[in-house]
């Protein structure tokens, strides 16, 4: 318990990653904090790719982490780009008022 | 236990603290500034993990750049909070059961697999402890993974472009000029040569006479 192991790490990932799974089952009808609980869950990804890059001492998880991040800012920013757009449309980024598309 | 588990467990408990706030904030923003707060931690995390590099970038490229847009999105639309409140609770059972879950067995297998320190690669491994972390990331980055680096580029450039082209209005009353219309002009489009019977002198003739009336 005193001293740190990649255990702890990557328990703090997973409680993070659990965090966000719950963030998007409470907040299903919010698309803007859905986005937010997916940049957690990436966060939570990254920590252990990182805490295993640190304790096997391979770079290549750091690596990872690097291309994670240039990908989730080109999602976030896409994503944001088209919420955007569903509230011009809308007047509301309700997910339950996006059933347009059911026929 | 040493300074560098203390400060562990201090940003861990931060960064799960804030993580919940995030999704249990009432106000959009709120959720967003407690999302700045979980990246925070996170960075310092993976400074005491020695990636010194990625955790700047976190900050710079996250807190900098993609939470400010996260807050201009959220402030720009006028988001009427109350009727997506309805029923927020109504799934925690169910949610919180899923996330007990998730919680409980990957700590168990984890904290079961990885409690003794796995064997470290050779001390001459990939990163030395005179060498810079961002100095071994770029050496590797700008060799070996040179072509998924570019590949990121392209990605990033994909992004800007979709983003523009999703958001841009046309506005119909804007005065602008087309150049490609200018630049393709003929002579005929501007001036028309009329062939008309020289009537002028008769014309001319009456006019005096009945400005005199």
């Amino acid at each position: 318990m005193m001293t740190l192991t990649l255990g702890h790490f990557l328990s703090l990932g997973a409680m993070l990653f659990a965090l966000s799974v719950i963030g998007i089952f409470l907040n299903r009808k919010n698309l803007i904090v859905l986005l937010m609980a997916i940049e957690l869950m990436l966060l939570a990804v990254n920590m252990n790719f990182v805490a295993f890059s640190y304790y096997l001492n391979d770079m290549a998880g750091q690596i990872f982490v690097f291309f994670i991040l240039t990908v989730a800012a080109a999602e976030s920013a896409i994503g944001l780009a088209i919420l955007v757009l569903l509230f011009r449309n809308k007047s509301s980024i309700n997910v339950d008022e996006l059933n347009t598309l059911q026929g | 236990m040493d300074a560098i588990t203390g400060l562990f467990y201090f940003f861990a408990a931060v960064l799960l603290f804030s993580a919940f706030r995030v999704i249990t904030a009432r106000n959009p923003v709120h959720a967003a500034l407690y999302l700045v707060l979980a990246f925070f931690q996170a960075a310092a995390i993976w400074i005491l993990l020695k990636a010194e590099f990625l955790a700047i970038t976190l900050v710079l490229v996250y807190v900098g750049a993609v939470m400010v847009l996260f807050l201009f999105v959220v402030m720009m639309l006028d988001i009427n909070m109350d009727g997506m409140r309805k029923g927020f609770w109504k799934h925690f059972p169910l949610a919180g059961m899923v996330g007990v879950v998730i919680a409980l067995e990957m700590s168990y297998v984890l904290m079961g697999g990885f409690r003794d320190p796995p064997k470290l690669a050779s001390a001459a491994g990939q990163i030395g402890d005179q060498v810079s972390n961002t100095k071994v990331l770029g050496v590797l980055l700008y060799s070996e993974y040179l072509y998924p680096l570019e590949i990121a580029a392209v990605i990033l450039l994909v992004a800007i472009i979709a983003a523009i082209a999703l958001t841009l209005r046309e506005r119909k009353d804007s005065k602008h000029t087309n150049a490609a219309d200018q630049v393709r002009v003929k002579r005929g489009d501007r001036v028309s040569l009329v062939k008309m019977k020289s009537v002028v002198a008769a014309s001319a003739a009456n006019t005096p006479a009945e400005e005199k009336q």
